[in-house]
């Protein structure tokens, strides 16, 4: 645990080296481990849970997207971290760009997995699957290329694991609601990332499909858009290795 | 003790087995908008029916949905404050957490309760978690934003001495100044609907009517809390009039013809739960341990009835319903006999909320559902309540 301005944030640090702060998605890092292990054998993983997800507090008056990023700038002055890799995976990838645009004195590149966070298809439907009016079992499909990855026997996990998935929830609901997922003012503010930025996304995302993430990408100056093989919207679930991989080389 | 008619408005002929989701997510395709207004034509002139015969008239709310297409209370309302005489009217009630502008709801309810000069019970509910996934806000945080588009609706309701500025955490005003000034003074009776010790003891310390639904024998415990609470304020023991509690009945002079109306009635509860999953435990709505719970399961809505049986609220049959005190089912008698037994049970009640047009129930048998209870009924629970006032009284509450 970690205190910023009062708040107790959940962190775990892994490995040595050039620090990467690793933003995880909506669903919490669940899934996430082997990914993370893979970067910390090449850097130094800094893993925050966000505030209202896992077991971090959730400051009484933050309730977007854009709070949270203040309290990751504060965070990022705490550990006194510099040349940072932020590494966000959807939901998570959104905080990325949010933070970014605020500053980018502590931060050397942005790396976007899956990330959601603007609004760029027509105004008559969501870009994004709505998890909160999709049957689970539905989101999962569309989330994963294979579902493997992620299903969980929801009868044998602790008491623990429940709260942590239902606090998690509950949090999206409070950052995503509506919009659903994005930050109209977002969009206006991406000039402002003077770093570079490597989108990553799964070929099989039907979660936010390939399209939404080109068309994001093209928002950011200079920003590249990779595809992943053999992965939905969670390439550094289901291509742990190989999206590690790629991030490491990107700090080269 | 007061008794309310009541009906949903519901669109039965979307009710079909095909349509598994009869909220959120069901196609307006499913409805037939002429027969729609010959179901709202029916339901006002029961409406009439019941002011002309002593009762009183309660109306609701649901977005989206065949279970009760009436998604905008004030409509119903607007029509019965010109076209009734006497009846008072329940609105129960305003989703108010779920509305965007409190002040609006304000300027509805203050100029309904202006034509019916004076007949307004003015309802507030959080409103059901399918309500939520239409709700531009998320139920995260919902009671406090509750809670404060009260405090704004009751200020705006009770300023007259020209405009104010609100600048809350969820609701930010410029000159708000809400004409019509309401006719009742200060302001019309609020009543709201709870359930949870913490919500419940915040309707007592306001001193406001307690809406109970469908909680059949379990009502008692919810009063009870409010009692409690009444004591540890310090305050006398609450009068009847502070408790409502909402029912199903079938009536008819024959039993077995009450027994087929109530097989149409119950098509309410048959049909109220079915809405898509995700629809049903939205984030935020419950407690951080019952959404734990949920992670795993959804429990079974129910009650258990006195003799130690759980009858699932949505499932049970009629027998059960009416032994779980949900359903009030028979003659007129054996009605009245059930009634007055449900009130001596939870310790009193000031106001009897029946829904008694449900489902297929044809037009013509809800009028006779209705003469019956004002006719028959009415005038033998009216007295009782009176004596459980006393009794409740020299019991301490």
């Amino acid at each position: 645990m970690v205190n910023i301005n009062g708040a107790n944030i959940e962190l775990v640090r892994r490995g040595k080296g050039r620090p990467i702060l690793f933003l995880h998605p909506h669903i919490g890092l669940h899934g996430s481990d082997a990914f993370i292990a893979r970067l910390a054998e090449h850097a130094e993983v800094i893993v925050p849970s966000h505030p209202g997800y896992g077991h971090s507090d959730l400051p009484p008056a933050m309730s977007t997207v854009d709070d949270m990023a203040y309290l990751y700038l504060d965070l990022l002055d705490a550990l006194n971290l510099r040349d940072v890799t932020l590494v966000g995976a959807s939901f998570g990838g959104w905080l990325a760009a949010e933070i970014a645009t605020k500053t980018t004195e502590r931060i050397a590149r942005l790396v976007m997995m899956g990330a959601v966070g603007v609004k760029v298809g027509p105004r008559e439907r969501s870009d994004i699957v709505d998890i909160f009016a999709t049957p689970r079992s539905r989101w999962e499909e569309l989330t994963f290329r294979d579902v493997k990855f992620w299903q969980r026997n929801y009868e044998s996990l602790s008491e623990d694991e429940l709260t942590v998935i239902a606090r998690n929830r509950e949090a999206t609901a409070l950052f995503a609601w509506n919009p659903y997922m994005y930050n109209p003012k977002l969009k206006a503010r991406l000039h402002r990332i003077r770093v570079p930025v490597l989108f990553l996304w799964g070929e099989a995302d039907r979660f936010a499909p390939p399209e939404y993430g080109k068309a994001y990408s093209a928002l950011i100056p200079g920003a590249r858009f990779e595809l992943v093989s053999e992965a939905g919207h969670f390439p550094h679930i289901e291509q742990a290795e190989r999206v590690a991989r790629r991030v490491v080389e990107e700090m080269k | 003790m007061r008794i309310y008619h009541f009906s949903e408005q519901p669109c039965p002929e979307a009710w079909g087995e095909q349509n598994a989701s009869l909220r959120v997510n069901l196609a307006s395709r499913n409805c037939d908008p002429r027969a729609m207004a010959e179901h709202y034509h029916h339901r006002l002139d029961e409406w009439l029916l019941a002011d002309e015969l002593g009762l009183d008239i309660m109306v609701n709310e649901h977005h989206a949905t065949a279970t009760c297409a009436t998604p905008v209370a004030a409509v119903p309302l607007a029509i019965l404050a010109r076209q009734t005489k006497r009846a008072r009217l329940l609105t129960l009630g305003y989703p108010i957490a779920n509305r965007l502008d409190p002040v609006r709801v304000a300027e509805e309810l203050a100029m309904i309760d202006v034509i019916s000069r004076g007949r307004l019970e003015m309802g507030f509910v959080r409103g059901v978690p399918y309500e939520v996934p239409l709700s531009q806000r998320s139920a995260v945080g919902q009671m406090a934003r509750f809670w404060e588009a009260h405090d704004l609706i009751l200020k705006a309701m009770t300023s007259i001495d020209g405009p104010f500025d609100w600048q809350g955490e969820h609701f930010q005003y410029r000159n708000v100044n809400v004409w019509p000034r309401v006719y009742q003074q200060p302001h019309p009776p609020v009543w709201i609907t709870g359930r949870s010790p913490q919500n419940i003891r915040e309707i007592a310390e306001r001193g406001y009517v307690l809406g109970t639904f469908l909680s059949g024998f379990h009502t008692k415990g919810l009063l009870d809390q409010y009692r409690k609470a009444c004591a540890d304020l310090g305050r006398p023991a609450p009068a009847p009039d502070r408790f409502s509690y909402l029912g199903i009945v079938a009536i008819a002079e024959d039993a077995k013809e009450a027994m087929r109306r109530a097989e149409q009635m119950v098509g309410y509860l048959r049909t109220s739960g079915r809405v898509a999953e995700p629809f049903s435990t939205p984030p935020g709505y419950f407690s951080l341990a019952d959404a734990t719970k949920m992670v795993k399961a959804r429990g079974k809505r129910g009650i258990t009835a006195r003799d130690g049986k759980f009858v699932d609220t949505h499932h049970g049959a009629i027998e059960d319903l009416v032994k779980a005190g949900i359903m009030f089912v028979g003659t007129p008698d054996e009605v009245t006999s059930q009634i007055t037994d449900f009130v001596e049970s939870i310790g009193g009640l000031g106001h009897l909320l029946l829904m008694g047009h449900a489902g297929h129930l044809p037009h013509a048998d809800a009028m006779d559902q209705i003469t019956l209870l004002a006719r028959e009924v009415l005038p033998r629970v009216q007295r009782p309540s009176a004596d459980l006032a006393q009794s409740s009284r020299a019991a301490g509450g």
